[in-house]
């Protein structure tokens, strides 16, 4: 479970986060929606610890991110992070790309980690690029690519940063059908997403950003149908 | 008018000193290259990420190296510290120069190797649960090092080539060796010819072994 408390983010002066409250239970999956700007992008970095806050507690699994003595690079491997851009190890082929966190982060043995990656390219339809490099590969294989290499890590929970943002229209389709399956299978997701056909589909929970602050949340009928939010409201005439 | 009598047979005789001599330059300067790019890293690391003194003298090796003269860079190692009391022999002198020379070189070449990775790929490695060092070893800097390969490989040619200026420090290497020789026999320009001629040898052995190198590194 990911609890979040009264969690404060500043960029120097600029307040970006003011403040959430946010619980994800685990199995859920939870969309984030809302303007450019409004601090989505910077929640998640705080949940992995790719940024530090200023005030409040994110905490997994009992475990508080930013306290002192966390090991961070270990509670990580829980938080599977997956990015609007897309992040292919350039020098390494898919098969590499995918074996190089288990082996070098979990310490398998290189066979092992070899046959974790191909069941895991499997399972996002690459079966047949292992070999290949990234540079050969699609926008949409790429971001596939991306979601396999942090399902090696076995993580816990999945972290969506606008995944599909980046990608040509024609390739969206392939890489939210990933995500779908995965949280059919039960993980637990966090999804930072402009598609809010996804978003309705797929969520437990919807959640509404405004200028750093976490306007509204529930699920997608009532977030959709019935907004109690003018800011909702308008936001979401905006995007349909 | 034009009757100089080329004589080509003191040269060739010397041919086996020649080579071992070009063994040497070749020596020096490949050490240089190692301890170059070693240096130039740091460098680099400590320019793009310090603050104060040690990124003020990163810089001003960086400046010193690239702004003056290589000559005046070995004099200094030569004759400045001997003025001091501080004697190295004229292989430490070359060898000192040259990693002094080619690591300002090679540092700005890594800084512009390091600038061209994008943020995120670091982000996307730590993500993974990689530590800040497993991140650089296994993702950036085996990018960087693609991108700085042609430019080391340029060193390495120039630091065979600087290399030459050993003589004026009593060092001999290949062209030490063959003023030594030459002065002995009066053949200065034959034997100064077959040595350029060594010289564009080795530097063309160079590009090509660094052109295999990089089809077997480089699949990507
Ligand atoms: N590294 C950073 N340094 C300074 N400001 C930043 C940084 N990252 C994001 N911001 C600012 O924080 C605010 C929220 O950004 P972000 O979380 O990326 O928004 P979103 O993902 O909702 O579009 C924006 O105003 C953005 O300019
Ligand atoms: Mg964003």
């Amino acid at each position: 479970m990911i609890e979040i408390r009264d969690l404060h983010k500043y960029f120097g002066d600029l307040h970006v986060l003011k403040g959430i409250d946010l619980d994800v239970q685990k199995g859920e999956v939870l969309s984030i929606i809302g303007a450019s700007g409004s601090g989505k992008s910077t929640l998640l970095y705080c949940i992995n610890a790719l940024e530090p806050i200023q005030k409040g507690r994110v905490v997994v699994d009992g475990t508080d991110v930013h306290a002192k003595g966390t090991d961070i690079n270990r509670l990580r491997q829980k938080l599977g992070m997956v990015f609007q851009q897309w992040n292919s190890f350039p020098h390494l082929t898919a098969l590499e790309n995918v074996a190089l966190a288990p082996r070098i982060v979990k310490g398998k043995p290189k066979a092992e980690a070899r046959d974790i990656a191909s069941e895991q390219l499997r399972r996002v339809g690459l079966s047949d690029k292992i070999n290949v490099y990234p540079s050969a590969l699609s926008g949409g294989q790429q971001q596939r690519l991306a979601i396999a290499r942090a399902l090696a890590m076995e993580p816990e929970y999945m972290l969506f940063d606008e995944a599909t943002s980046a990608l040509d229209p024609e390739l969206v389709g392939e890489v939210l059908d990933t995500m779908r399956l995965l949280a059919e299978e039960g993980m637990t997701m966090i999804c930072v997403t402009h598609e809010m056909g996804f978003a309705r589909d797929v969520s437990d929970r919807i959640a509404y950003f405004h200028q750093g602050v976490m306007e509204e949340i529930g699920p997608p009928q009532q977030l959709f149908g019935n907004p109690h939010s003018e800011n909702t409201r308008k936001f979401l005439a905006k995007v349909r | 008018m034009f009757n100089y009598n080329f004589q080509w047979r003191p040269v060739w005789r010397s041919l086996p000193d020649l080579f071992e001599a070009s063994l040497v330059t070749l020596q020096v300067a490949a050490l240089a290259i190692v301890l170059g790019i070693l240096v130039g890293l740091v460098l680099a690391l400590v320019r793009m990420n310090m603050r104060g003194p040690a990124r003020w003298i990163a810089t001003a090796w960086v400046e010193l190296a690239r702004n003056t003269p290589v000559l005046f860079q070995l004099f200094f190692f030569g004759f400045g510290l001997g003025a001091f009391g501080w004697h190295l022999t004229p292989f430490t002198i070359v060898l000192v120069g040259l990693t002094f020379n080619s690591a300002g070189y090679l540092a700005e070449n890594f800084r512009g190797g390091f600038n061209a990775i994008p943020d995120t790929q670091l982000r996307a490695a730590r993500s993974l649960g990689m530590t800040a060092w497993q991140a650089y070893t296994r993702v950036v800097i085996p990018q960087v090092f693609r991108l700085v390969y042609h430019p080391i490989t340029n060193q390495m040619v120039w630091a065979v080539l600087m290399s030459s200026l050993g003589m004026l420090v009593g060092f001999r290497e290949l062209s030490g060796e063959t003023q030594f020789l030459a002065s002995r026999s009066y053949r200065i320009f034959e034997y100064f010819a077959v040595t350029a001629v060594i010289y564009f040898v080795i530097v063309k052995i160079i590009l090509l072994v660094s052109r295999l190198l990089a089809m077997r590194l480089f699949r990507y």
